[in-house]
């Protein structure tokens, strides 16, 4: 597996698609210090990007992979390496680079910045590790459905979709269900619907983080009690982590028994 | 025995690839795989090599059940249908990375000389042109030494040359007692390799044998005629 | 006839005998080594008007009343010691001075309301460069006017509101300025109920449990160029009228239930200048109308300003509104209330005609903010993708906002 993941690993490293992400972040951390000249309130508005932006890019990029490499994938299976190898080690490779362009492309101007002088630095590295959670999410989610789609179109549609749900619809049936059982009390449900989407169990962990978390009154002030208490805080990475192997289960399972 | 198969099945949603395949392949032949486009030839090598997992039956690869296993493949020498290698590897590093994947000793060098390689090892694979692709894809399945030599249409887009010396290669890797399956659609590329021909109608084995038995069956006075005869009589049938 | 002159010469008399008397006030010296070593025996000694010069030392000593008028001096802050035993200095005359005493351990009572010092039915008093620590209540005025506070310092380490006091506390009392006080770590740093005509001008007041500063029925009064930071809220202004807010900063009152200001049944009132900076809420506003909120900052706080209940004619003009989660919330579909040329960092129109103003107004609320105000849960999808689209929508075709809640002339750029 790990010849398999040192060589999608340098093929993306060495893609123009990489660059593009890393110079995208690399530019967005100069532009947020620069116009800024904050470091907490570039973090602030980096959560917002790493939100909606890391999931998107690590949607698309996993269903382009996935489907651009194909022939070579079936050239791998020819050859004595067990088939979760070969899934494992491409699956490993997108994600770890994409989380590499995202690290270094964000980490860089914030490190020129002075972030190790500032106290933002945690909040920094949590931003950076959901970064990371999330895009191994993704690209799962993404692989996951591509192995299962031999429609190039319809792979990426419903990737897409995916995405779009989770990133949106999700948070309108949640509010909707909120407005809709107002009388009822609800911190428990809205932890737990918080809890069930990778990208919200995000934002939420940030925002507690950042010390926005006033700004959530009554509700925050359960949440902040949830999250706060190291057991709360293990079990948000551990549902993170049951995203991240959800998918890689999904995967291996799909792998094993897809035709090629 | 090299390859036995037995009620081998394989459907694709609706579609029955496969229909109960029953085949051996002796050591030390080269078996050509015929049939009309979707009669299953590349089902049936891609289940040899665990790419496609059949329904129902059984298939042992030099005595070893393939099921669950993938060691097996270091017997097997592939050459897929049109080679499409990751577009930024350059040609050198994807014969480097295949070696270091197998790890087994190679013969690349040789190989290069042949079919003139020299000059593209240090171009991306994306830069070369389809046959030139296609000898990099002969040199990476011919460069291991192995019982089991697997070719899906081992001459799309050679020139004449080079044909020549895929075929002298061939005879070569025959000589020393190796096994070899071919699919073509070039039926002189047939006539003049082949000690078997196996042919493949609607997921079954319509002919098995060799071809001066093959024209006896089918009365005709060559190869060409005679595998055009299998098609239309199978049609019918 | 006789008699009757007689009378007023002895009247005469008297009276240049004691205004002879006090142009040589006398002055008195204290310590704890000199013949006069207790404070309370040396003022029952001294005439009106005398000086009484504290040197340095400890004055184990509580409910000391200063019942005429002198002046009471520390030299390098000598100690006054209550020994949590009750209220320490209480003035019951006019002209009073109290300057440079270190006075701590105020007793806590839960039926009394104990001060460091407490100012009774007294005019013209001046407390200044004093430094109180360990108390209760610290200088609490009673039915007193025409006085200054001026210069103190005052620290408490209140922890509970229950069985702690407010720095300085005027209660019925006007015409007071009350100037370059430093208050923390008490329950209301500074409190005014039933008093008119104060002057508050900069004073620190911070890290106080409830309030920085709290109006109750009281009108007519100012407050300038003071600072509020990180109290439980910032300055609360509560059924009070024509108070004049001028040139402060209300700075980090955060937390579940903060602001920078409260607003509560406050009309004609003018708020000028002031910096509301990293507050939950800026200006909590109920109730309150014909204010005028000209020419402020609200940078970085959670609601800039958030309208809650019936506010009528208030006008917010040339305002900053810098980086705030919400820049107004409201939570009625009624609006009364005049923006005008106010500068809004979410803003993202276009000036074509280059005059500075904005061609395409501004609608400061977002649809997020009334879903809160409806349903308080919904605040955890805060910076959530969809409320974002959601207000982006709201924005360009207001459905459930005040349709008439807008700034139509919103700045290009920010007032400096």
């Amino acid at each position: 597996m790990l010849k398999i993941l040192k060589y999608s690993f340098y093929d993306l490293i060495r893609s123009r698609w990489s660059y593009v992400y890393f110079l995208f972040y690399l530019v967005l951390g100069f532009v947020l210090l620069f116009l800024n000249n904050d470091v907490s309130k570039a973090v602030i508005t980096l959560m917002n990007v790493i939100i909606v932006l890391v999931p998107l890019i690590g949607t698309i990029f996993g269903v382009m992979y996935y489907y651009n490499s194909r022939e070579f994938t079936e050239l791998l299976l020819a050859q004595p390496i067990d088939r979760n190898s070969i899934f494992m080690g491409q699956y490993f490779g997108v994600a770890g680079s994409l989380t590499l362009s995202l690290v270094l492309g964000l980490g860089t101007p914030f490190v020129l910045y002075g972030l190790f002088r500032s106290n933002a630095i945690f909040d920094f590295s949590l931003l950076l590790v959901t970064g990371a959670f999330l895009t191994f999410i993704f690209v799962g989610l993404s692989f996951v459905i591509a192995i299962s789609n031999e429609n190039k179109i319809k792979g990426f549609g419903y990737a897409v979709l995916i995405w779009l749900f989770l990133a949106v619809v999700y948070d309108g049936l949640f509010l909707m269900s909120l407005i809709l059982f107002e009388e009822y009390p609800l911190d428990t449900f809205s932890l737990v619907a918080t809890m069930l989407n990778p990208i919200d169990l995000s934002r939420i962990l940030i925002l507690l983080k950042l010390d926005i978390s006033a700004l959530l009154g009554y509700t925050g002030a359960i949440f902040k009690k949830f999250f706060g208490t190291d057991l709360g805080f293990f079990i948000s990475i551990a549902t993170l982590f049951m995203w991240t192997l959800l998918p890689i289960l999904g995967l291996r399972y799909k792998a094993q028994k897809k035709d090629f | 025995m090299t390859i036995e198969i037995k009620e081998l099945h394989k459907q694709f949603g609706k579609n029955r690839v496969l229909k109960g395949i029953d085949l051996t392949i002796e050591q030390g032949r080269i078996y050509a795989i015929l049939g009309p486009n979707g009669s299953g030839k590349t089902t049936l090598i891609k289940s040899i090599l665990g790419m496609v997992i059949p329904d129902k039956g059984h298939i042992s690869v030099l005595g070893r059940t393939i099921k669950k296993d993938w060691k097996y493949r270091k017997e097997i020498d592939y050459l897929p249908q049109i080679a499409n290698f990751p577009p930024n590897i350059k040609v050198k590093e994807l014969i480097y990375m295949i070696k270091d994947l197998r790890n087994y000793p190679s013969t690349e060098g040789e190989l290069i000389d042949i079919f003139g390689l020299e000059p593209y090892l240090d171009k991306k694979l994306s830069a070369l042109s389809g046959g030139t692709k296609q000898k990099v894809n002969i040199v990476v399945a011919f460069m291991f030494d192995s019982p089991l030599i697997i070719l899906d249409e081992p001459t799309t887009g050679l020139d004449p040359m080079a044909l020549i010396r895929l075929k002298e290669l061939i005879r070569k890797e025959k000589a020393l007692g190796k096994t070899i399956l071919i699919t073509s659609h070039i039926m002189q590329f047939v006539e003049e390799m082949a000690d078997d021909i196996l042919y493949l109608l609607e997921g079954e084995i319509y002919f098995k044998g060799n071809i001066r038995e093959l024209l006896e069956q089918t009365g005709q006075p060559d190869f060409e005629h005679a595998i055009a005869a299998l098609t239309t009589t199978g049609n019918h049938a | 006839m006789i008699f009757h002159n007689l009378h007023i010469r002895c009247s005469l008399l008297l009276l240049i005998f004691l205004s002879a008397h006090s142009l040589w006030a006398r002055t008195w010296t204290v310590c704890p080594s000199c013949e006069n070593s207790s404070l309370k025996e040396t003022i029952k000694s001294a005439d009106a008007h005398d000086t009484l010069l504290i040197l340095k030392g400890t004055y184990r000593e509580f409910d000391i009343l200063i019942d005429k008028p002198l002046l009471i001096k520390g030299v390098n802050y000598p100690i006054i010691d209550g020994e949590k035993k009750g209220e320490i200095l209480r003035v019951q005359a006019d002209n009073v001075t109290l300057d440079g005493l270190f006075i701590i351990n105020v007793g806590v009572s839960y039926t009394k309301d104990n001060a460091a010092i407490r100012v009774v039915r007294s005019k013209h008093f001046l407390i200044q460069n004093m430094v109180l620590e360990q108390l209760f209540f610290g200088i609490y005025l009673e039915k007193s006017s025409l006085g200054k506070v001026y210069h103190n310092r005052i620290i408490g380490e209140a922890v509970d509101e229950y069985n702690s006091g407010n720095g300085i506390q005027l209660w019925y009392s006007t015409d007071i300025e009350v100037r370059k006080n430093h208050v923390q770590g008490t329950r209301d740093g500074i409190y005014l109920e039933f008093s008119d005509n104060i002057n508050i001008t900069e004073n620190v007041s911070m890290d106080n449990l409830r309030y920085g500063l709290h109006f109750m029925f009281s009108n007519h009064d100012t407050y300038t160029h003071n600072i509020f930071e990180n109290n439980g809220a910032g300055v609360a202004v509560m059924f009070s009228k024509f108070i004049t807010m001028k040139n402060n900063t209300f700075h980090k009152n955060w937390g579940t239930a903060a602001y920078g200001m409260l607003l509560k049944e406050i009309n004609d009132a003018e708020i000028i200048g002031n910096v509301f900076k990293e507050n939950t809420i800026g200006i909590n506003i109920e109730g309150s109308n014909r204010i005028h909120y000209i020419g402020n900052d609200f940078i970085g706080n959670g609601w800039a300003i958030r309208v809650i209940g019936a506010c009528y004619t208030n006008r917010f003009k040339g305002n900053n509104f810098l980086y705030n989660s919400f820049d107004i919330s409201y939570n009625s579909k009624l609006n009364d209330n005049v923006f005008e040329g106010n500068f809004w960092s979410s803003y993202t129109g276009y000036d074509l005609d280059k005059d500075g103003i904005g061609d395409v107004p501004y609608r400061p609320v977002k649809l997020f903010s009334y879903v809160v105000n409806r349903t308080p849960e919904t605040i955890v999808l805060l910076r959530s993708l969809f409320m974002d689209i959601i207000d982006f929508s709201e924005r360009v075709s207001p459905v459930f906002t005040p349709d008439n809640l807008m700034d139509a002339q919103p700045l290009m750029k920010i007032r400096s």
